[in-house]
């Protein structure tokens, strides 16, 4: 039985769009990240998978613009309660990117630049539902969303979109990320409102 | 980073917990601070946010999330809220709700923009607007705990009317210095002109990064970005700024 909050009428969602439990509409882009944005040249730019074994996979900035480009549209779910509809990116997609890796490696831990790791099972980057993004409305990723390129896996709560992303490893274990590690959710799904360890 | 985000039992912090209004005071003409009573409410660590659910009479509910002001430990808690004038929630929370009337709460949230007042660093907390909440928690909770460890508060503001706890920042308190950053205006003809926070004002009212304080940066977007790029270009690492974005998205 819940508990009503006498005199709150509330706004029902206006759009034709469904919400996850516990999510609010909202129109701007509101940014979310634990330290100061790190600044990377793309001339230093690189993005790395590795796997269990120790094989290295390697892109630089011109590596990643010369793979073929999508233009996802997606809805973005943050765990902070904010959803945005109707994004659009422009990126490449993982499954290009581990088209040529060899794994039996069920997990994978994301790294940015300025250190920041989450934790994501494979099966979640493939098949099409997660992209290396670098463009945003048009636009070169802006750096305090993650420019300039960010992991893309609209499917689970924003945080595991790791920013400033710099490379994937592969591995046998679930190893919990940032912020897994300080309380949240190892797997992360909006429809499931899997917000905390333990939900 | 520490495994163990709160204390407590897991439990108690997935539990949804009925939250009852005892009092409600102004901060400024936006801003209110609420108090609620909670009962078996797990306790909280300075600078950690809470879900805060609202249900309507139909069934209808959503969720927010806020700053805690008040200081670590106790069922009772205390929340600031800025009225975001088109908001689907604030405007229910800063006037509309009465004494009495209840909302639920989950939590505490949060296990990395947090002070423990066991930590020895001096500290640097540098607020925009209404970020200033979660590091007022950590000021009250440095005094509560009798801590003498330094602390600097640089707070960016429209004007001396846009201030938030005004008078508990006007009071003396050992080892706690207070600079009020104007960007619109400024009390008559006094101090620094205003303008946007400035590297110089880190420079001058924070602390040498040699000292490396633990620096926490709260507010909304553009000037957490600025604040923590200042920070980091003054020769602070990286990892020893923390921030929180605190955007009225959607109130």
């Amino acid at each position: 039985m819940p508990i009503i909050s006498r005199g709150f009428r509330g706004r029902r969602p206006a759009g034709d769009h469904e919400l996850p439990p516990g999510q609010y509409e909202t129109f701007d882009f509101p940014v979310l990240s634990a330290g100061p944005t790190p600044h990377v040249p793309l001339d230093e730019w690189e993005f790395t998978i590795s796997t269990e074994s120790g094989a290295e996979h390697r892109w630089t900035w011109a590596d990643l613009k010369a793979l073929p480009a999508e233009t996802p549209t997606v809805d973005l779910h943050c765990v902070t309660k904010w959803s945005k509809f109707e994004t659009e990116w422009q990126g490449v997609s993982l499954d290009v990117l581990f088209e040529d890796v060899e794994s039996a490696a069920d997990f994978t831990l994301v790294h940015s630049y300025g250190g920041y790791t989450t934790n994501i099972p494979l099966e979640d980057l493939t098949d099409g539902k997660a992209w290396i993004a670098y463009g945003y409305d048009g636009e070169p990723l802006p750096p305090e969303h993650g420019g300039p390129a960010r992991l893309l896996v609209p499917h689970l709560y924003f945080w595991k979109s790791a920013k400033w992303v710099r490379g994937i490893r592969l591995q046998a274990d679930d190893e919990p990320g940032f912020w897994e590690s300080a309380g949240y959710h190892d797997y992360g799904d909006p429809w499931r409102e899997q917000r905390y360890q333990g939900d | 980073m520490a495994g163990a985000a709160v204390p407590g039992r897991l439990g108690g912090r997935l539990r949804w917990h009925a939250a009852e209004l005892l009092e409600r005071r102004a901060e400024s003409a936006t801003a209110a601070t609420l108090v609620f009573a909670v009962p078996g409410w797990p306790g909280h660590l300075a600078g950690q946010h809470v879900d805060v659910r609202l249900t309507a009479e139909d069934g209808y509910s959503t969720q927010r999330s806020y700053s805690i002001a008040s200081a670590s430990g106790g069922e009772r808690v205390e929340l600031t809220v800025q009225l975001v004038a088109d908001g689907e929630v604030s405007p229910y929370l800063t006037d509309d709700m009465m004494p009495g009337d209840r909302v639920e709460f989950r939590g505490p949230v949060g296990g990395w923009f947090v002070w423990r007042p066991e930590r020895p660093e001096p500290v640097l907390l540098v607020a925009g607007g209404s970020g200033i909440v979660p590091l007022m928690s950590m000021i009250r909770t440095r005094r509560e705990a009798g801590s003498r460890v330094p602390f600097r508060l640089v707070y960016s503001v429209r004007s001396p009317d846009d201030r938030l706890y005004a008078r508990e920042l006007g009071r003396e308190s050992p080892g706690l210095d207070v600079t009020h950053v104007y960007t619109r205006r400024a009390p008559d003809g006094r101090g620094r002109p205003p303008g946007r926070l400035t590297p110089d004002d880190l420079v001058r009212h924070g602390w040498p990064a040699d000292f490396e304080p633990d620096c926490f940066v709260c507010g909304p977007t553009g000037f957490v970005e600025k604040a923590a790029a200042y920070l980091v270009l003054l020769g602070h690492a990286s990892g020893k700024v923390r921030t929180e974005r605190f955007g009225p998205s959607g109130g």
